[in-house]
């Protein structure tokens, strides 16, 4: 193989416009004015927000792709770049915010933190990857993914954008669209999607298990998460 | 005067802003879209515009960057063979522990044999440190300068696999010359030392 | 440890005063003395009032599990400079009670909450003694070594399970949930109710009640999702019109776990955690990293490295500063030319970094014993040319932008004043602390590296307002790049590590205490070793976090407006915030 052919990648389409409808010249015309006009929260978590105010700075300059302003209210903006470490702690917050954002809306998982929980992933605060609760269109691998990088994923964004048709967005589809439940601290992190789960999971763990707290107690409790 | 420093001041910023037309009149059409004008724009000298076009012009990255790490492999009559010997010390060193390695075994007698048989990095947990590049003892896994890695799926792109980071040496030598001499030299040197011995 | 007299006498005094209560610490490697619980306080005071101990650095705690004991040590300095002095005082594991030292030095407060937090050691007589970086009502105490998160794999690292036999698997996929998260076996989401930080609201009083036009209080929240607060970062004010009468700072949105992570890690794995601490000045992070355990180990690196490590730790103060005074003007309202100025600045250094270390930000270029390659000439040549041309001349011409601004002397003069007195009993540490005029450089109170050869003058202010703050980063800019010129002046040549590249330390068992002057202040690493691979203890002394003890003493009386622009003068970064 040619070195020079190694890095590049065939076109890549989004799983969930796979097959999708044909694109039309309406669909053209309102995608290109989507694609140019993205506005980005100001919304930055660690490290990797950093990166992203040098790519808006003067270097790289993220305007020139019509992400323009930055905007501070969710509900001026168009796209949430979640960049860095979701903590536990902090992903209530984030999912509001998701929640406030008006359609259509857009999320990058910007670095490694973000899309599935980097190198901090085995603390007891960490989020693994911020997909578990927010739909994320586009992820940027790297830790910090440099300016650069994101500027390519910006832009692979706005090819995700290119490949939608009005007949398919869910911002025009009937029915309301409901939005996430936000998670709620309790002793550790409760999805109240899974609710359910834990109390089933917790119950049984009481029968199963004598008297909680000893170390044969937690192997025992590791194990179960094994199988 | 009240208000005299803050006419300076705004006088800083007219500068900046006259200073790009100068350049741009002085540099002529090579200051854009040319690696010339790219180092020059890059350079301590640089005055006015300051913006690097990407992806129209790219900025180069150094020897020296690092990404992600990829395993190099040469080509040994026709034969892929990568220089790893599933040693791992990569595996020992990597700080989030994201390198997985499955040693292959010899079928028939079980024992093991000095090659991966499968080899993961986790590119959602990788920190782009870069140990395991710098203590590999067969240079066999080193550090991409590749960062043009978006993609829409992390479950199914984001576990690179044996495949996947498999490059070859001519790569290598191509986005690393100076490291690539450098170990070629040592190497000789080594052999050299062998056969004199 | 060399003990130079005034350290012996005041062994010889403490040792007659108290008695059996104080003993030197006897473990091999340790240093300092080992203090009875009851009588803390009374020691403390005698070392801070009679001694000139007034400076308390830093406050952490130790869980020596199975001992059955846990273990709170102190940092004390002089603000006048000389070495630390070092105390400990041990509870019961079951049941850890210690004294809090609040009440003579305030600024413990955060440090004895954070340890409550992760520790579980309660500290008798804090005012305000509530998790700080996890939330009210989170199970259990993380630190204590016998506390497993949900994702735990083994004690230490490398973990067996990736080589040979390294089946891929997402950690995550083990888990019942398929997330971090595990509960307690009888837990039952319906019946939970959420803390509502009653606690925390309630906490908030007025200081006094002298003001002539009474209106009505109201608590407003800044953050965790707010421009003004650089990055998640909480502030709950009680406004009384427009005037902040209390404020209660709420950090842990960023808290990556960076202690429990690095006393899993061996030595080396924590090197590229620290650049991650405070993320804009990796190469300060490194090199306080890297001076404690070689500390630990008794090693020196080579002059060139010694060169290197200071040349690169001057860059960044120089970038942070920078990044620093750009955005002060974003904090008072007028957005973003001067920041875009001074980020130019910046990538040319990052630029330097890149090429010389791998990464614009996550350097990670220190090793134990000197650097992890040579600087090239090429780049030595750049560096010249940045130090001798460039940034003087940039720095100027920032000058002549802000510094005399009306508009910005209005806004900054006299507001957020902090006395001598207030900054060092609130163990504020670095361009704030000596803008309220308190002369105290790590580099030059106690000299690390080659520091003590170099040229270069403290830089300090009167009036402890926002508007030193901002001259003392100008000129400790100055000063950077007069060490910086003479660094490139006498860089010798020679190899840039002592002894051979090494993955697996060797580090004998001990402690040791590793502070260098960051460009946010002191940054100190307390590193416990027992002769294994990995840390027993890994604990950070982040002067951000601790410098945001004076927010609420800078705040009182300020505008909303103000608040914006005291906080951004702190110049704190989130990462390290809550590490
Ligand atoms: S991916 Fe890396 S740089 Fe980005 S937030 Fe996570 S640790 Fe920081
Ligand atoms: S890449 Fe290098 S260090 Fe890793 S297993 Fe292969 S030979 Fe060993
Ligand atoms: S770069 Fe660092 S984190 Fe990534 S695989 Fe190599 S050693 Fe592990």
């Amino acid at each position: 193989m040619d070195e020079n052919e190694l890095n590049l990648r065939p076109n890549q389409i989004p799983e969930e416009l796979k097959g999708s409808i044909a694109v039309t010249t309406l669909d053209r015309i309102y995608n290109w004015s989507r694609r140019n006009s993205i506005w980005p929260m100001m919304f930055g978590l660690a490290c990797c927000a950093i990166e992203m105010i040098a790519t808006a700075a003067s270097r790289y300059d993220f305007s020139r792709f019509g992400m323009e302003v930055m905007r501070a209210s969710p509900r001026q903006a168009d796209v949430m770049i979640v960049s860095g470490t979701v903590t536990k702690k902090m992903i209530p917050q984030i999912v509001r915010l998701y929640n406030q954002m008006a359609e259509p809306k857009y999320v990058i998982a910007m670095g490694a933190c973000a899309s599935g929980g980097g190198p901090f992933k085995e603390g007891y605060n960490v989020v693994p990857g911020i997909d578990r609760f927010i739909p994320v269109d586009v992820y940027i691998p790297g830790c910090p993914p440099t300016p650069q990088a994101l500027l390519n994923g910006l832009i692979t964004l706005q090819k995700k954008i290119d490949s939608e048709s009005l007949k398919s967005v869910r911002w025009y589809q009937k029915g309301k669209i409901e939005p996430i439940p936000i998670p709620v601290l309790g002793p550790d992190l409760i999805d109240p999607r899974q609710s359910p789960l834990i109390k089933e999971l917790c119950q049984s763990q009481i029968s199963n298990v004598s008297p909680a707290g000893t170390p044969e107690n937690l192997e025992a409790h590791h194990d179960n998460q094994l199988d | 005067m009240n208000g005299l420093w803050i006419l300076r001041g705004l006088g800083v910023t007219l500068k900046h802003f006259i200073e790009t037309y100068i350049e741009d009149f002085r540099q002529g059409k090579k200051r854009y879209f040319t690696a010339q004008g790219i180092e020059q724009r890059r350079s301590s000298k640089t005055r006015g515009i300051f913006t690097v076009q990407y992806p129209e012009e790219k900025l180069p990255v150094p020897e020296e960057f690092r990404y992600l790490p990829f395993l190099v492999y040469e080509e040994v009559n026709g034969q892929r063979k990568l220089r790893c010997t599933a040693c791992g010390i990569c595996a020992k060193v990597c700080p989030p522990q994201c390198i997985w390695i499955v040693r292959s075994t010899d079928p028939e007698t079980g024992r093991p044999v000095p090659a991966p048989s499968e080899f993961y990095i986790d590119v959602d947990v990788c920190m782009n440190c870069g140990f395991c590049a710098e203590y590999c003892p067969f240079d066999a896994i080193k550090m991409d300068h590749d960062y043009e890695i978006a993609s829409f799926d992390r479950q199914r792109e984001h576990v690179f696999d044996l495949q996947k980071i498999s490059k070859p040496v001519t790569y290598y030598a191509k986005i690393r010359p100076g490291n690539y001499a450098e170990e070629q030299r040592a190497r000789m040197m080594k052999e050299a030392a062998k056969t004199i011995a | 440890m060399t003990t130079s007299w005034i350290e012996t006498q005041l062994t010889e005094y403490l040792l007659e005063r108290f008695g059996e209560a104080v003993q030197p610490d006897s473990r091999p490697g340790y240093l300092g003395f080992l203090v009875a619980r009851n009588k803390l306080l009374e020691v403390c005071r005698s070392l801070r009032d009679e001694f000139g101990f007034d400076y308390l650095s830093s406050v952490t705690g130790v869980d020596y599990h199975p001992e059955p004991f846990m273990e709170v040590v102190y940092h004390f300095y002089k603000s006048t400079g000389g070495s630390a002095l070092v105390m400990k005082t041990q509870a019961p594991r079951d049941n850890p009670t210690v004294p809090s030292l609040c009440s003579l030095y305030p600024g413990a407060d955060f440090q004895e909450r954070e340890a409550w937090d992760l520790l579980g050691i309660r500290f008798e007589g804090h005012p305000d003694l509530r998790r700080i970086l996890m939330w009210e009502g989170f199970a259990g105490h993380p630190l204590r070594k016998d506390w497993r998160e949900p994702f735990f794999e083994e004690d230490a690292k490398p973990f067996k399970s990736r080589w040979p036999e390294g089946h891929f698997i997402r950690v995550e996929d083990n888990n019942p949930y398929k997330n971090n998260v595990s509960y307690p076996p009888d837990f039952d989401p319906g019946k939970w109710v959420p803390d509502k930080d009653e606690l925390l609201y309630g906490g908030l009083q007025s200081f006094e009640e002298d003001s002539e036009i009474k209106t009505e209080r109201i608590v407003v929240n800044l953050g965790p999702q707010h421009p003004s607060t650089h990055g998640v970062f909480r502030m709950v004010v009680l406004l009384e019109g427009e005037r902040v009468v209390d404020l209660k700072p709420v950090m842990g949105y960023l808290h990556r776990n960076h202690e429990k992570i690095g006393e899993r890690n061996t030595y080396l794995q924590n090197m590229p955690f620290t650049d991650r601490l405070d993320y804009i000045c990796s190469m300060s992070n490194n090199f306080g990293y890297a001076l404690a355990v070689e500390k630990l180990m008794g090693i020196q690196p080579p002059e060139r490295a010694e060169y290197i490590r200071v040349m690169m730790a001057e860059l960044t103060r120089f970038l942070n500063h920078m990044f620093s005074i750009g955005f002060l003007l974003n904090d008072l309202g007028a957005f973003f030319t001067p920041s875009l100025y001074a980020i130019e600045e910046r990538e040319l250094i990052l630029d330097i970094f890149e090429e010389v270390a791998g990464s614009r930000m996550m350097c990670n270029y220190f090793r134990f014993g000197g650097v992890a390659r040579d600087v090239p000439e090429q780049v030595l040549d750049k560096i010249k040319t940045l130090v001798h041309d460039r940034l003087p001349r940039k720095l100027d011409e920032f000058e002549r932008y802000l510094t005399h601004n009306e508009i910005l002397r209005s806004r900054c003069e006299g507001v957020g004043v902090l006395t001598p007195e207030q900054a060092i009993a609130l163990s504020v540490a670095g361009p704030v602390l000596r803008a309220s005029g308190v002369p105290y450089d790590v580099r030059r109170a106690d000299p690390y590296s080659i520091y003590e050869r170099l040229e270069f003058d403290v830089a300090y202010g009167i009036h402890g307002d926002i508007y030193d703050r901002y001259l003392v980063r100008i000129e400790e800019m100055r000063q950077s790049l007069r060490i910086l010129r003479q660094v490139l002046k006498d860089i010798p040549n020679g190899p840039v590590m002592a002894g051979k590249p090494q993955f697996q330390v060797r580090v004998p068992p001990g402690e040791a205490y590793g502070r260098v002057e960051g460009p946010k202040g002191e940054l100190g690493f307390y590193v416990v070793s027992n002769g294994k691979p990995n840390p027993w203890r890994y604990h950070v002394r982040a002067p951000s976090f601790i410098n945001l003890t004076s927010l609420k003493t800078m705040a009182h009386g300020a505008k909303v407006a103000d608040l914006v622009a005291i906080l951004g003068s702190i110049d704190i970064v989130l990462g390290e915030v809550d590490r």
